[in-house]
């Protein structure tokens, strides 16, 4: 009995103190939070910065990566105050929303071609090449066509295994646009999508099963996003361009890719860019949100929170961020659109941003 | 109120959402395939094609269907000398014993371990194996999956074959003891015989799970989606491409995940049912 009436007067304690704790956070500062959801490429971006702008003083956001398609349908069904995708949404996608949505891009990330050859750390390929291995008809790796753009190069007889996304994927849609573009086998055979019917190869889940795939199986080929190869120390192979340069990964051959001209809603693809510095596989990475944020029960508090971690995340201290975790910054064109559509965002028909 | 009778309710107001989550999840899986078959009708059942591409939307269940009852069939056979062999140890070679005894809780801690758990095993460590023996390139495929899956089902056609076996009469062994037969005349003759319902129904309820198993198969079947094209092709199952492309999927494909989801439930629970109806009838 005694025990009993000391572990209450314990568990009293505790709530009292663990309420007093809240009540005085509380006071201090009413704290917004925010829920988003969307792209995984960009993930490892939004997450440093998230949590960064919280530090900072912002609003808590909460980023669900679960995929563009499952971010597009959470702002449909506005149950998220924001979204991401990496592949902008079509006209008809447009049409089915409830309200006008506002495209945001907020960096620019690229898809690397990743391998795992023992021995070989330099491999160089062209759209072609491409076609061949990812539509199964260059099965090895010694073949003759290999060989011919990588003179002198050492490979043993080995099976090609491509590893592509299993589930649907912002990465296999910008992937499959470039390739696309270069490719009319590919155009009529496979197309351009989140998932494809892919003829040939294994499928892993998400970037990191990708990347671990890859790392863990010789022989293999893939295309990942480029800060998953550079985290697992993935080899990365050289593409031939539009221009017939073969292209390094970097975030400087990524920029290059945006320096073309930008539609007012900003939704454009940028693979296969006629800049002759362009990695070619490269793409912005878009936020998306309602033109006018008062639906549902979205408070003017939220409404301000959102606009203003977006304008956040597109202005320059956010953009460094992205540049620490190997995407390339907005090109200032880009930057400027972004600032000039945040603009136009209202609650209830008001502007948000003076 | 007697505490009898709010006992009572209580337990019928358990039992009763019990039924009623189970009609609800029927349903309105039901109600999420009906696009679906609609759309494909039984064509959806025999077709192989998966095309999630916009424009040329097609689907069908027929390889996955294929890969998840391969690779469970596959499991099921490598799994019953692992587990009838040890059930037999356990219940009635060294029944009692401490090695049994042990044996028996290091059986059950199989059930135990996380289906990821095996996964990751399966990633790092027998598939590395596997191409060692050069069978394969790359380790994925079908072969991997069952080799895992039938690991993970041992536990429960073990334990169930265990308890049916050492629930055999003493007397029947006794009075065949007395006849002069051995113990591996006991056993062949009387033990099994009279325990066959119980064990053949262990295994039934164990491939049950097989069929349902997600993560550590999607981590080593390679998840293509077409009809495995030999034991170490890649493939998929049923659970795994739910799992894999749900996420992103909506309109149709969503509807053709659903519908392979409401299937995978049929069949299952088709399984489970045989497995009940051999208990009753036989024991």
């Amino acid at each position: 009995m005694k025990n009993r009436i000391i572990f209450l007067m314990a568990a009293v304690a505790l709530i009292l103190a663990s309420c007093g704790g809240g009540g005085s956070q509380a006071g201090k500062q009413k704290q917004v939070s925010l829920s988003a959801a969307g792209a995984t490429f960009p993930q490892p971006f939004y997450n440093l910065a998230f949590k960064k702008y919280n530090e900072a003083g912002g609003p808590l956001i909460n980023y669900g990566g679960i995929g563009s398609g499952g971010g597009i349908k959470s702002l449909r069904d506005q149950i998220v105050d924001f979204a991401a995708t990496d592949a902008y949404l079509s006209d008809a996608e447009l049409a089915e929303m409830p309200g006008e949505v506002v495209h945001i891009p907020t960096c620019i990330g690229a898809v690397v071609i990743a391998y795992n050859l023992p021995g070989v750390t330099e491999l160089k390929l062209t759209p072609e090449l491409l076609e061949g291995i990812f539509l199964g008809n260059i099965k090895m790796w010694n073949d003759p066509k290999i060989l011919a753009v990588n003179p002198g190069l050492i490979v043993p007889d080995m099976e090609i295994t491509v590893v592509y996304r299993s589930d649907g994927s912002g990465t296999t849609y910008i992937f499959s646009d470039y390739m696309s573009k270069v490719s009319p086998v590919w155009s009529s055979q496979l197309g351009t999508g989140k998932a494809l019917n892919w003829p040939a190869g294994i499928g892993a889940k998400g970037n990191p099963g990708v990347a671990g795939t890859l790392s863990q199986t010789q022989g293999s080929i893939g295309y990942i996003g480029f800060e998953y190869a550079f985290a697992q120390k993935i080899q990365m192979a050289r593409l031939m361009n539009s221009a017939g340069f073969y292209i390094e990964p970097t975030l400087d051959s990524f920029s290059a890719a945006a320096a073309s001209e930008m539609p007012a809603d900003t939704r454009v693809m940028i693979t296969n860019s006629p800049n002759p510095a362009a990695y070619p596989i490269t793409s912005f990475t878009w936020i998306i949100l309602y033109r006018d944020l008062a639906y549902g029960n979205h408070t003017r508090e939220a409404a301000e929170a959102t606009v203003n971690t977006v304008k956040w995340l597109t202005g320059e201290e956010a953009q460094a961020i992205a540049t620490s975790v190997h995407y390339a910054s907005l090109p200032q064109n880009a930057a400027l659109q972004a600032a000039t559509l945040l603009k136009g965002i209202t609650y209830n028909g008001e502007p948000i941003l003076k | 109120m007697s505490g009898d009778r709010i006992t009572k309710a209580l337990l019928f107001v358990s039992s009763l959402t019990i039924l009623i989550l189970g009609a609800g999840i029927v349903l309105s899986l039901f109600g999420g395939a009906l696009p679906a078959f609609r759309e494909f009708g039984l064509k959806f059942i025999i077709s192989p094609a998966w095309n999630p591409t916009t424009g040329s939307e097609e689907y069908g269940a027929l390889s996955f269907i294929a890969g998840t009852i391969i690779t469970s069939i596959l499991a099921l056979i490598i799994c019953i000398p692992m587990a009838f062999s040890t059930s037999l140890f356990i219940a009635e070679y060294f029944n009692g014993t401490r090695t049994s005894s042990i044996l028996r809780s290091l059986v059950d801690l199989l059930a135990g371990i996380p289906s990821i758990v095996y996964g990751f095993w399966g990633f790092y460590a027998l598939r590395p194996l596997l191409v060692a023996t050069g069978l394969t390139d790359q380790g994925f495929g079908v072969f991997t999956a069952s080799l895992v899956l039938a690991i993970m089902i041992v536990p429960y056609a073990t334990s169930l074959s265990a308890e049916i076996i050492s629930m055999v009469p003493a007397e029947l062994k006794e009075a065949a003891y007395s006849l002069g037969a051995t113990r591996r005349e006991v056993i062949f003759s009387v033990v099994i015989p009279s325990a066959r319902s119980g064990i053949i129904a262990s295994f039934i309820l164990a491939l049950g799970r097989a069929l349902g198993e997600t993560m550590a198969v999607t981590m080593l079947i390679g998840n293509a989606n077409v009809i495995p094209k030999g034991l170490f092709a890649p493939g998929n199952t049923m659970a795994s491409v739910i799992a894999n492309q749900f996420g992103e999927a909506s309109g149709l494909k969503l509807s053709a995940l659903i519908a392979v989801g409401l299937l995978l439930f049929l069949i299952t629970a088709l399984v489970n049912a045989l497995g009940k109806l051999i208990i009753k009838r036989f024991a």
